[in-house]
């Protein structure tokens, strides 16, 4: 059977799901939820370049690279906040993350 | 033939990966399985003729991305195990949520299909493979039609550097540094001190 779009698309919305589901199964990891929200950036990449590749339209890998950077800067902004916040408390529980609260 | 079993290959490991990296008792084991997802997108972006797209997310997730995750994983010691704890009471409210999603997106992409209008708004048509390569199409739209949103890119890079810097430089006090101007400025006068003991009496 010819692999269509329908293909890509369903891969990237098992991956997506996996993602959001990551987030549910590891709430106290930071990194783990980090890492899941870079598999969602990455189902979304697949479907950019998808759709770039089926429709023939370059704008596609054009965003896709975008967001290639947009996620790299979140992952570095993300890592320090992170070691900042445990050398503070010794401790990345995302539950212990509650100075902000009044 | 061969195309078609590469899809499935890639997406198979892809998805088990991506399954394992979210399950994966030790952190440092997602870092890895995370690496092998990225590798195996990479491998779909080339089957979809995408290969610049496909080594960038080699080199920018693989080599920069992951490794600065398995830096903070293995520099931050913390007790994995206290982390898990308690975590699978919210299985049965991620699967319902993420059951959903997957279901709203699989119908979706069931009922969708292209306008038949489609192939006269394309923003920038891609050219025959056979003429101008992927990286050089690639060029030629991201530096004409895209230059500001490539230099607003560049800035949050940028940005993104400093702030990484920024957050995670501290000065901690009592470090003895070198200070060379303080060095130059010394003089004999400051510190020698000339005592004239008389013979016979010293200490």
């Amino acid at each position: 059977m010819e692999i269509g779009l329908t293909h890509y698309l369903t891969l990237a919305g098992f991956l997506f799901t996996l993602g959001v589901f990551g987030i549910f199964l590891n709430r106290k990891n930071v990194i783990i939820i980090l890492m899941s929200i870079e598999l969602m950036l990455l189902s979304v990449n697949i479907n950019f370049v998808a759709f770039s590749s089926f429709l023939g339209d370059l704008t596609g890998q054009v965003f896709a690279m975008f967001i290639l950077t947009v996620a790299a800067a979140e992952a570095a902004i993300g890592l320090a906040i992170l070691v900042v916040f445990f050398r503070n408390k010794g401790s990345i529980a995302v539950e212990d993350i509650s100075t902000l609260k009044g | 033939m061969i195309e078609t079993a590469a899809f499935y290959l890639f997406a198979a490991v892809l998805l088990l990966s991506a399954l394992l990296v979210i399950t994966a008792r030790n952190p440092v084991h997602s870092v890895l399985f995370l690496i092998l997802a990225f590798f195996n997108a990479a491998g779909l972006f080339v089957l979809l003729g995408a290969e610049f797209v496909a080594l960038i997310l080699v080199i920018v997730y693989v080599g920069a991305v992951a490794v600065l995750f398995l830096f903070v994983v293995m520099m931050l010691d913390i007790s994995f195990a206290d982390l898990r704890k308690g975590a699978m009471q919210y299985v049965p409210m991620g699967m319902v949520l993420g059951g959903v999603l997957l279901a709203e997106l699989l119908a979706l992409y069931g009922a969708w299909h292209f306008a038949p209008q489609f192939a006269q708004n394309l923003a920038s048509p891609m050219p025959d493979a056979a003429d101008v390569q992927n990286t050089m199409a690639l060029g030629n739209v991201l530096y004409t039609e895209y230059v500001f949103a490539f230099q607003v890119a560049g800035m949050i890079l940028l940005v993104a550097m400093i702030g990484a810097i920024v957050l995670t430089h501290r000065v901690r006090p009592g470090v003895r540094r070198q200070k060379v101007a303080d060095q130059v400025a010394r003089k004999p006068s400051d510190v020698l001190d000339i005592q004239n003991v008389a013979p016979g009496s010293g200490a």
